[in-house]
């Protein structure tokens, strides 16, 4: 008999045991999480925002400190899930042996990836809203428009997760997800349009940068934290939705073949 | 329902590519019985467990738990199963009493009845004193109970154990072996794997010598140690070949050599005794047969893998 590696995804109510297990966690370790969520933009904003900022002045009708402070949330949505989707996932995978704990009771093991999913998401949202509480604070946040960021963090960071848990379904050990790291999520923190717009970039290389996410990803966030005109959200909001399909799908069959021998 | 088995399998297979780890074994365990694999290392054991969780889809055969069909229904199968694994993979992160709630809730329990249920089982293992250490801070003997504890939060009508014991003092051992008496005389089935001997005699009603995938033989142990070999023995170290010219017109002496020892398997054990006892060259020790001249008989003396 062979297993159904590759039939869609199921979803049960047991994925919200996993997701509420991952945020029990959390608690116990929420120092440090908070401190990382709130002391990292504020580094970055205060140096960045305001030291670089003064040199740069205006960008596309909002100040520097405006423009980096929402390209901040965006790329946290994605470092976020990136790291919990590799590192954390891996850990309770792997050595810590969490999911064959889970698999011995009821639950199974689309509903730990359902769970996962939601999970690393959560986080992220924790991390966005971190970042969007110490901009407001900054004066970098300019219009209640802001509000609607905050489901859209969520949406981002599941387009992040399911990529990164591909990674760590494949992986043997921490050290392989420095080419994850280096090969995607470095170049896209870099060249999806957090520091500056991308449309300085040369042409043939605004075309990739628009087949990654984080691009999209920014471009909703970005006029909803100055309070300008949002540009195509479909289209974004589209291929936000897509990556997070595509990928949670090939992540939940990668977890499969790893899990069910 | 009492009739019915409450694992089932027929021709049950596993191959890990081309790799053939359970060759197509049949048995039945039947409730409030304690059932023990017993084999070498890489006998198949461990696997065949991981089948009856509903775990590890099986190459060929069929399989039934409950009357669940595995491992499509592994789900429901495992809501009356409490499965203690080789290894424990019990959460670094959440102290003792946490453990079992979080375990718990992987069953959808929460509330004050398993609140009650847990503050049980801490007590039962002897674990209330611990329960706000972190599962590093305990010893592995501490350890093993705690997820044997855990495996109890749902009231399972199962519990498979997957070597319960191994390395663990002996202390612990005999802790451990009183609690999982105590579950037999509460009605409960288990199932375990193990290659200590003593654990299988001690503890199992029925067992299931396996080796290389298959099932050598199975039963009580007392009717397995009766049909495989003689009575008693007497391990000879020293001049073994004296020894073996002295007993040659014994008839029902039996004898193998292993290393630098000699075997000699009889029901009269008495006479071969007076043939060799009065030579002070050799160093002797008589005993009762038992599960590991079976087991050694079955599955040979050469080590494994």
């Amino acid at each position: 008999m062979n297993y159904p590696y590759y039939r869609l995804p199921s979803f049960s109510r047991n994925a919200f045991i996993v997701w509420y297990r991952n945020i029990l966690v959390w608690k116990k370790l929420i120092g440090p999480a908070l401190a990382l969520h709130f002391g990292e933009p504020l580094i970055y904003l205060l140096g960045m925002g305001f030291g670089l900022g003064a040199f740069i002045g205006e960008i596309n009708d909002m100040s520097y400190l405006t423009f980096l402070a929402a390209g901040l949330v965006a790329s946290s949505a994605m470092m976020t899930a990136s790291l919990e989707g590799t590192y954390s996932v891996f850990t309770r995978m792997v050595p810590q042996k969490t999911y064959s704990a889970l698999l011995a009771t009821p639950i199974e093991i689309d509903d730990i990836m359902a769970g996962e999913l939601m999970w690393c998401a959560t986080k992220a949202l924790f991390s966005g809203i971190a970042i969007l509480i110490v901009a407001t604070i900054l004066g970098a946040v300019q219009s209640w428009s802001v509000l609607w960021v905050i489901p859209l963090i969520f949406i981002s960071a599941l387009c992040f997760t399911g990529p990164a848990i591909v990674i760590a379904s494949m992986s043997r050990n921490y050290d392989f997800f420095n080419y994850y790291f280096t090969l995607a999520v470095t170049p896209m923190f870099v060249l999806c349009g957090v520091f500056y717009p991308v449309t300085s970039l040369p042409d043939f290389i605004q075309i990739i940068v628009y087949l990654l996410p984080l691009t999209h990803a920014i471009d909703l966030i970005r006029p909803l934290v100055a309070g300008t005109e949002l540009h195509n959200p479909l289209l974004h909001i589209s291929v936000l939705v897509i990556y997070t399909l595509a990928f949670y799908y090939v992540a939940v069959v990668m977890v499969r073949k790893r899990m069910i021998v | 329902m009492t009739n019915k088995p409450v694992v089932k399998a027929i021709g049950l297979s596993k191959s890990f590519g081309d790799k053939c780890v359970v060759r197509g074994i049949d048995f039945e365990v039947e409730q409030g019985k304690c059932f023990g694999f017993l084999g070498p290392n890489g006998a198949g054991k461990t696997t065949t467990l991981t089948m009856i969780e509903g775990v590890s889809p099986m190459s060929a055969g069929e399989l039934e738990v409950f009357g669940y069909s595995l491992p499509a229904q592994g789900n429901l199968a495992r809501a009356r199963m409490g499965i203690v694994p080789q290894m424990d993979n019990l959460d670094p992160d959440f102290s003792v009493i946490e453990n079992l709630r979080v375990y718990s809730r992987f069953f959808g329990l929460s509330g004050k009845v398993i609140e009650n249920r847990i503050q049980e089982l801490l007590e039962f293992m002897q674990l209330s004193e611990r329960r706000d250490e972190r599962p590093d801070n305990l010893s592995g003997g501490m350890k093993r109970r705690l997820t044997i504890a855990r495996a109890l939060v749902n009231d399972p009508d199962l519990i498979i154990l997957d070597e319960p014991t191994t390395g663990l003092d002996p202390q612990v051992r005999h802790v451990i072996w009183a609690k999982l008496r105590e579950l037999m005389q509460a009605g409960k089935t288990l199932l375990m794997t193990t290659h200590y001997m003593d654990e299988a005699e001690r503890l199992c009603d029925e067992l299931f010598i396996m080796d290389d995938g298959e099932i050598l033989d199975k039963g009580s142990p007392a009717h397995i140690i009766h049909s495989h070999v003689e009575q008693a023995v007497i391990e000879v170290r020293g001049d073994i070949a004296s020894a073996q010219q002295a007993i040659k017109n014994i008839a029902h002496a039996r004898f193998e050599t292993h290393g630098d020892t000699l075997f000699i398997y009889s029901n009269h054990i008495d006479e071969v005794a007076l043939c060799i006892k009065d030579d002070i060259t050799l160093s002797l020790f008589q005993r009762k047969c038992n599960l590991e001249d079976v087991f050694l008989r079955l599955t040979g003396r050469d080590l494994r893998e």
